[in-house]
């Protein structure tokens, strides 16, 4: 008996808008090959894939999910986000072997490597979700007004934001970037990383089964210039973290000056090689929230103020 | 019924202008380097109040190299040190406020009760506030040690020129950064009175730059490539320019640009108290603030009513003499600003609203504007989309509070908002919808040095004021944790 081995089935990565998994609207892909170093075993293919390459419609086409999605998901209770949050953390540590080996795949490092950028990633979200229901209590407060005013300020979410995750870290850069945004209600559109998109293309499948809304997170691949010029210029994104940017300062640059056309919020790029495993902070929590604060009147009860 | 009032002028005694003025650079008054100068008028009256040095590039370049030789020394001061210098300055502020309040008058052609009651009291608190905050830097919620950025180059408007300055220079100065601010070029004097203040404070040389000048002294300073910080507040058109121009660079950039505020009146408001609001909101400082409620939004089963309280209202209203005490509505700060309020007002009649101002006399020389109302105003129109700057009021009404929310969002802009309403619940379920930065409920046009201020979307980014407003003049944490 002749053994035949088995044919494996190889899985059409799509991009991840509205809640669905459209393929480009151009019908373009680009061929994803495995991180140089990681072809070290000679004789292996470097081919992983063909990823979409996005268009400037599709761009337009993740705008109007992730602003359909946004006052939903920023009116959800923030308990109700930090749980959701949760359960993306929960469906992760179940297919965690899977993005092993993409991680491993994309970023040319051992398993073992691999497998702690994705528990460090999967501990991100947990970080995450239960921070949805402590910043505001962290940021925001009563303000001790000179005056008989009672005085409060909330942060609330920007809106739609424009994400440009790192270049180099595909995992567990992307989600210390799309966690801390729409932690606080804020919906994004990503762009992947342009040579290493598939944990990103596969982190839409999770999310799609995690409660997240649709719309929530929209997950583009393809030229990050091509993608991230119309997102910059886009009347109705109201900011863009440039992560992405490192090491093409040009570019970061003329995304910025687009971005004041409607004086989106802008996060510059940080260094190409960051740590992405050290301690987050709250800085790219805050970095897409505006402060809210109201005025009302106190009164008094009684002319001298004493009665109660 | 008319009430005839005595004239009760403020006296102008108690303030001393020179006939000329130097740029503050380096603790010393200095002549341009190219001998510029420029006429600072009192918009009541045209009258020269005084000629003051014009800024140059030359100017900004060495007035940036004394900020950042101060910085040194300045930001490794103990914090305890740098806040007795604040306090000194409040101190100053409080003893000198009567000059200053005339001074800012004169110059600004506001009415002297705002200037006494508002504006002074507001800066003088500023500095104290801000004095407290310069050696608890550890506890605001920036990490340990948090780190002031530089030299940070300032620009200022004309409409509270000196409260401007205090939301600047107080939390800069706390944070141990050093300032080169620009006061605008209609209002240079109680700026370089604050100079004065400085020396008086012994503040140390370079600590504090005044560099009167036009816009262009304005983008020199913001372009200055030894600058860390941009502050800058004034116009949505000037701010994005600036973002444009600071793309790229490391500079921290804080906004406060325009707005189109709306005031809701709701039909359960109490009509008395919401027709003192509308009046605060859009005739305080003859509506050249940029919170100002310039867009009224009414309940239709109200608005009948309610106009004809605002109307009763607004011919009550005393304009005149600024420095007069019972003056109301003072005079538009600079024959440009008269332009553009009488050009705008000009559109909204063209469009098709309806214009009313109560019976009122001007003033025959000097910068007026009767207080205005257009009703019949739709959002379409442009009355009810630009940020006039002017006392002018825009009257749209709605039937809904879904639909008052949505009017009151449809703008470019995000800076404030009022409500008006009995009810507890939908002042809640309305602000939480406002997209404004600051939300005035049964009240409008309150401010405080602990009260966070800035705007959403085109009005600007970062706070003034608060906890929150030193954030704009130190590290973000993550670098700050990597030194």
């Amino acid at each position: 008996m002749s053994t035949v081995e088995r044919l494996t089935v190889f899985k059409t990565y799509k991009l991840y808008v509205g809640g669905k998994f459209p393929r480009s609207e151009s019908g373009r892909v680009y061929e994803v090959k495995k991180a140089t170093s990681a072809a070290g075993a000679a004789g292996k293919a470097n081919w992983l894939a063909n990823a979409p390459l996005s268009s400037r419609k599709d761009a337009r086409d993740a705008v109007v999910a992730a602003r359909k999605a946004q006052a939903g998901w920023a009116g959800a209770t923030a308990y109700n986000r930090g749980q959701v949050l949760y359960r993306v953390a929960e469906m992760l540590e179940g297919r965690r072997d899977q993005f092993v080996r993409e991680v491993a795949d994309a970023e040319g490092i051992s398993k073992s490597k691999a497998a702690a950028q994705v528990d460090a990633a999967i501990d991100r979200w947990v970080w995450y979700a239960g921070w949805t229901d402590k910043i505001a209590q962290v940021v925001g407060g009563a303000n001790p007004v000179a005056g008989p005013y009672f005085n409060l300020s909330t942060p609330e979410p920007t809106g739609v934001v424009a994400v440009l995750a790192p270049q180099k870290s595909s995992f567990l850069g992307l989600v210390s970037v799309i966690a801390p945004v729409i932690a606080t209600g804020n919906t994004a559109v990503v762009i992947a990383s342009e040579e290493r998109p598939l944990p990103a293309l596969s982190l839409g499948e999770v999310l799609a089964t995690s409660d997240v809304p649709g719309g929530v997170v929209n997950i583009l691949s393809g030229r990050t210039s091509e993608i991230a010029t119309p997102l910059a210029a886009h009347q109705d994104v109201n900011a863009i973290d440039l992560t992405g940017a490192d090491g093409d300062a040009d570019l970061a640059r003329d995304l910025e000056i687009a971005a004041a056309d409607n004086l989106k919020r802008v996060r510059r790029p940080q260094a190409v090689d960051t740590d992405w495993t050290t301690d987050p902070g709250t800085d790219r929590l805050t970095s897409f929230l505006e402060t809210k604060t109201v005025w009302h009147p106190t009164g008094s009860l009684g002319a001298t103020g004493s009665a109660y | 019924m008319t009430f005839e009032y005595a004239p009760a002028p403020e006296s102008r005694s108690v303030v001393d202008i020179a006939p000329s003025y130097g740029l503050f650079i380096d603790g010393e008054f200095a002549e341009a380097a190219d001998g510029k100068v420029f006429k600072t008028i009192s918009p009541a009256t045209e009258e020269v109040l005084s000629e003051v040095a014009q800024a140059g590039e030359a100017d900004v370049d060495r007035a940036v190299k004394a900020a950042r030789k101060a910085f040194e020394k300045w930001s490794a001061l103990p914090g305890s040190e740098r806040a007795k210098y604040l306090f000194r300055i409040a101190r100053i502020i409080q003893e000198r406020s009567r000059e200053l309040a005339v001074l800012e008058t004169l110059d600004n052609g506001k009415p002297i009760r705002e200037t006494r009651d508002a504006d002074l009291p507001l800066v003088a608190a500023h500095f104290f506030y801000y004095a407290g905050w310069a050696d608890k830097l550890d506890h605001a919620g920036y990490g340990p040690n948090p780190e002031p950025l530089g030299v940070a180059g300032q620009v200022i408007p004309w409409n509270f020129p000196l409260l401007m300055l205090a939301w600047k220079i107080a939390p800069a100065l706390a944070t141990g950064n050093t300032v080169v601010l620009k006061p605008a070029e209609t209002t240079p004097l109680s700026a370089l009175f604050f100079a004065d203040i400085c020396r008086q404070a012994g503040l140390p040389k370079g600590v504090v730059n005044i560099l009167p000048g036009y816009g262009d002294t304005g983008a020199a300073l913001t372009a200055h490539p030894d600058v860390n910080k941009v502050a800058f507040t004034g116009s949505t058109a000037v701010g994005k320019a600036i973002a444009r121009q600071v793309a790229g660079t490391d500079k921290k950039v804080t906004l406060e640009l325009g707005g189109k505020g709306a005031n809701i009146v709701f039909d359960d408001a109490p009509i008395d108290q919401a027709v003192e609001g509308i009046v605060t909101g859009i005739f305080f400082n003859q509506g050249q603030v940029c919170c100002a409620g310039s867009r009224l939004l009414v309940q239709e089963s109200i608005q009948d009513e309610l106009l004809d309280s605002l109307k009763r209202r607004l011919s009550t209203l005393r304009l005149g003499d600024p420095l007069d005490k019972n003056t109301d509505i003072g005079a538009i700060n600079s024959a440009e600003q008269l332009a553009r309020i009488t050009a705008l007002a000009e559109t909204g009649e063209a469009e098709g609203a309806e214009r009313w101002s109560p019976q009122c006399e001007l003033p025959s020389t000097g910068y007026w504007f009767a207080p205005t109302l257009f009703t019949n105003v739709t959002q379409a129109h442009t009355i009810a989309r630009d940020e006039i700057f002017g006392p002018v009021l825009s009257v749209l009404s709605f039937r809904t509070p879904e639909e008052a929310v949505a009017k009151a969002n449809n703008t470019q802009y995000g800076l404030s908002a009022g409500i008006w309403t009995e009810k507890g619940s939908r002042i809640l379920a309305v602000a939480n919808k406002l997209r404004a930065g600051v939300v005035w409920a049964n009240t409008f046009n309150k401010f405080d040095p602990t009260s966070p201020f800035g705007g959403y979307k085109e009005s600007g980014f970062g706070r003034e004021g608060g906890r929150h407003g030193l954030e704009a003049y130190l590290a973000p944490s993550s670098e700050a944790s990597v030194k």
